[in-house]
């Protein structure tokens, strides 16, 4: 029942709340790296036969999730003064119950849904904890107000469907490779360019400033 | 051959980044795009592809000539307007305009659901940096919500990819991304997982093509971004995320599904009218206004294509139609916000006065854009109108009439306090006024709407044909 796969899941699935609950960016910062890592290590767990593809996109993975975009993020807020998110739009405990009944939901969604492919019991998680982990990004991304943390929550939403991707990995690499490491590398990489343009122009990352746009 | 259409705009790119003159570097943008028309007629008319992943389908010729029209003809404009902003560096938005053309055409000739979908996030990260040419706090944010916005956008559509593709796998069929391909297989797709994957890619794709409630980054992008740039985005890259969701939604219908699809579309569509009419009204920044016309347009796209039948029809017609008005207003709309240095109707009356030809065109193109005869949206839209009386929807067309009133109504009050009274003394002194570089760009496009309003020349009613011909076939012939 339990495999190493499904293990590494459930503690994905526990990062998601531990970004939740908590307000320090730079912690926020080394969990969603921890994520990254993790999800880097899953192909090689779910996949029996380990071919080349697997190993590339595994490492590819990790040095991205895990190393790089982190390495940027920390940057970014090093020439930053703000270490908090202090006042998101909903509080910290709301956000964690929304993640909760989110996660319930994914796990109801995810089962009444047909299993496609076959054989593979190792990865009775992967589409809840898929679901679970797109549903956190969305929450960070519309409740949180600084750019970092908007940008962390848009790293989650993506580590989501990175997750369910591995289903497809063996049908479709093509799909599950260019989706997640161009998209992430370059969305990221933009990102921290904008980040640091508004950090030049309001000396304060935070979207809050960017609200003289409205009805 | 058909690899032109996406390289020409990349050389293009090229030099404009090498260039070192700033004054000679917005010179290179209407040779290269009229090499890009030139290019895309070509391949429009010998129906070149570069293998199965490139191909161009009849929807997307459609798109791609519409495009290039309006690339080739806001690039004379672009020369001018860029003179008169010496003052800012224009090295990186020359660029990107080319780029965003080539992301467009890669769009259009991507025949792979990755591919195009790697196409539309590169319309994305190239048009970003064009939104914050004024450098401003305003822009910024504008920029921030758009790629922001877009990415979650872009990321759904990724999930919904995968979806799809996961659907596929029941179908026994090897899997195969190419359109044509799912097409055929689709019956045997697994159901619950294609319809989870057309709602996420209509979300995605929808968040591209600005539809509500997934408009919210279109205002701002519209009302900060410099007129040309709203012109293309709400002209051609509206046109091309419109496209992606073509594609899909006849993946969907090939699969049996297109009852359950066009019942989304519809409600998405009259929701779009809804909410653009509701934030119409009153709008006192006339950009904004553009950009909630737009959203409406968007809605009356998909609400055709729901509709099925004679809609499709008018929905291809419409998105045409649409592209090149929008061009006349939001360059007309730029000309008027240069004269005043503002885009509110507190500050600014009289265009009609104060720059007569832009004032007369953004009322002309008001008339156009609300569906009035002689102009041609006035034809698309009716089509549409009828496609549902036809099919009985007597509810959708009492609806989808009754949003066409509304949007009339408020764009209205905004438009005549834009051209009418006398303009302030502050306004008579800025030195910005209408020349015949920067008026005949939006005559001409002016004069195509006209002209399509009264006459559809034999070639595009034969591209019309060939695309609704082919989305109305669930099979592909083999």
């Amino acid at each position: 029942m339990a495999t190493p796969a499904d293990s590494v899941l459930v503690i994905v699935l526990l990062l998601n709340f531990f970004v939740l609950g908590s307000s320090r960016i730079r912690s926020l910062i080394y969990t969603v790296a921890a994520q990254g890592l993790l999800l880097g290590v899953l192909p090689l767990l779910i996949h029996d036969s380990l071919g080349l593809r697997e190993v590339v996109v595994s490492a590819g993975a990790m040095a991205l999730k895990g190393i790089v975009i982190p390495r940027m993020l920390m940057r970014a807020m090093a020439d930053l003064p703000i270490r908090r998110e202090i006042e998101p739009l909903v509080g910290f405990r709301a956000s964690l119950l929304l993640g909760a009944i989110g996660t319930g939901a994914s796990m109801v969604l995810a089962y009444r849904l047909p299993v496609l492919t076959e054989g593979h019991e190792a990865t009775a998680l992967i589409v809840p904890a898929s679901f679970a982990t797109v549903q956190t990004g969305f929450i960070i991304l519309t409740t949180r107000v600084k750019a970092l943390t908007q940008v962390l929550g848009y790293l989650i939403l993506e580590n989501g469907i990175y997750i369910f991707g591995l289903v497809l990995l063996e049908a479709m690499p093509f799909l599950v490779e260019i989706g997640v490491l161009l998209d992430l590398f370059v969305a990221i990489f933009v990102m921290g360019i904008i980040i640091n343009h508004i950090s030049r122009e309001f000396s304060s990352v935070s979207t809050e400033h960017l609200s003289a746009l409205k009805e | 051959m058909a690899m032109a259409i996406i390289l020409i705009p990349l050389i293009g790119a090229a030099l404009a980044f090498a260039v070192r003159s700033g004054a000679w570097r917005p010179a290179l943008l209407p040779p290269f795009a009229l090499a890009h028309l030139t290019a895309s007629v070509m391949v429009v008319r010998s129906d070149a592809s570069a293998g199965a992943w490139l191909r161009l389908d009849p929807p997307g010729r459609l798109v791609l000539l519409l495009v290039s029209v309006l690339f080739a003809i806001c690039s004379f404009y672009a020369v001018p307007y860029l003179r008169l902003r010496r003052d800012r560096p224009n090295r990186v938005f020359c660029g990107c305009l080319l780029l965003f053309l080539g992301m467009m055409s890669f769009i259009a000739l991507s025949h792979h659901l990755a591919l195009m979908w790697v196409a539309v996030e590169a319309t994305t990260l190239s048009s970003a940096p064009l939104l914050y040419f004024n450098r401003t706090g305003r822009s910024l944010e504008a920029t921030w919500k758009y790629l922001l916005i877009g990415s979650v956008g872009i990321a759904l559509a990724l999930l919904g990819s995968l979806f799809l593709g996961y659907a596929s796998l029941k179908s026994g069929h090897e899997s195969s991304l190419i359109f044509e391909d799912m097409r055929r297989s689709a019956p045997g797709f697994s159901k619950p997982w294609l319809h989870a994957a057309f709602i996420l890619l209509l979300v995605g794709y929808g968040t591209k093509m600005g539809i509500a409630p997934m408009h919210t980054w279109k205002p701002d992008a519209y009302g900060e971004a410099p007129g040309l740039v709203g012109a293309l985005l709400a002209g051609g890259m509206t046109s091309c995320a419109f496209l992606a969701i073509i594609r899909v939604n006849h993946v969907v219908a090939a699969a049996g599904e297109g009852a359950f699809a066009a019942r989304i579309l519809v409600g998405m569509g009259l929701l779009s009218m809804a909410v653009a009419g509701v934030f119409m009204v009153r709008q006192r920044d006339f950009k904004r206004m553009l950009a909630y016309s737009s959203v409406e347009h968007m809605g009356i796209l998909i609400l055709g294509l729901g509709l099925g039948g004679v809609g499709v029809f008018g929905a291809l017609l419409h998105m045409v139609n649409n592209g090149l008005v929008k061009g006349v207003m939001f360059l007309s709309a730029g000309n008027i916000h240069r004269a005043y240095d503002s885009k509110s109707t507190e500050e600014v009356a009289g265009a009609m006065r104060r720059v007569p030809v832009s004032g007369a065109l953004f009322l002309a193109g008001f008339i156009a854009v609300t569906g009035s005869p002689p102009f041609a949206p006035f034809v698309s839209e009716f089509t549409i109108v009828n496609a549902a009386f036809g099919g009985d929807r007597f509810v959708v067309g009492g609806l989808m009439l009754l949003l066409l009133l509304v949007v009339f109504i408020g764009m209205g009050t905004t438009v005549l306090a834009v051209v009418q009274g006398t303009p302030s003394r502050a306004a008579m002194t800025t030195p910005f006024h209408d020349s015949l570089l920067t008026t005949a760009p939006m005559l001409l496009l002016m004069g195509l709407v006209v002209m399509l309003g009264l006459y559809i020349p034999p070639p595009l009613r034969t591209l019309l044909d060939d695309a609704v011909r082919d989305l109305a076939q669930p099979e592909v012939r083999p």
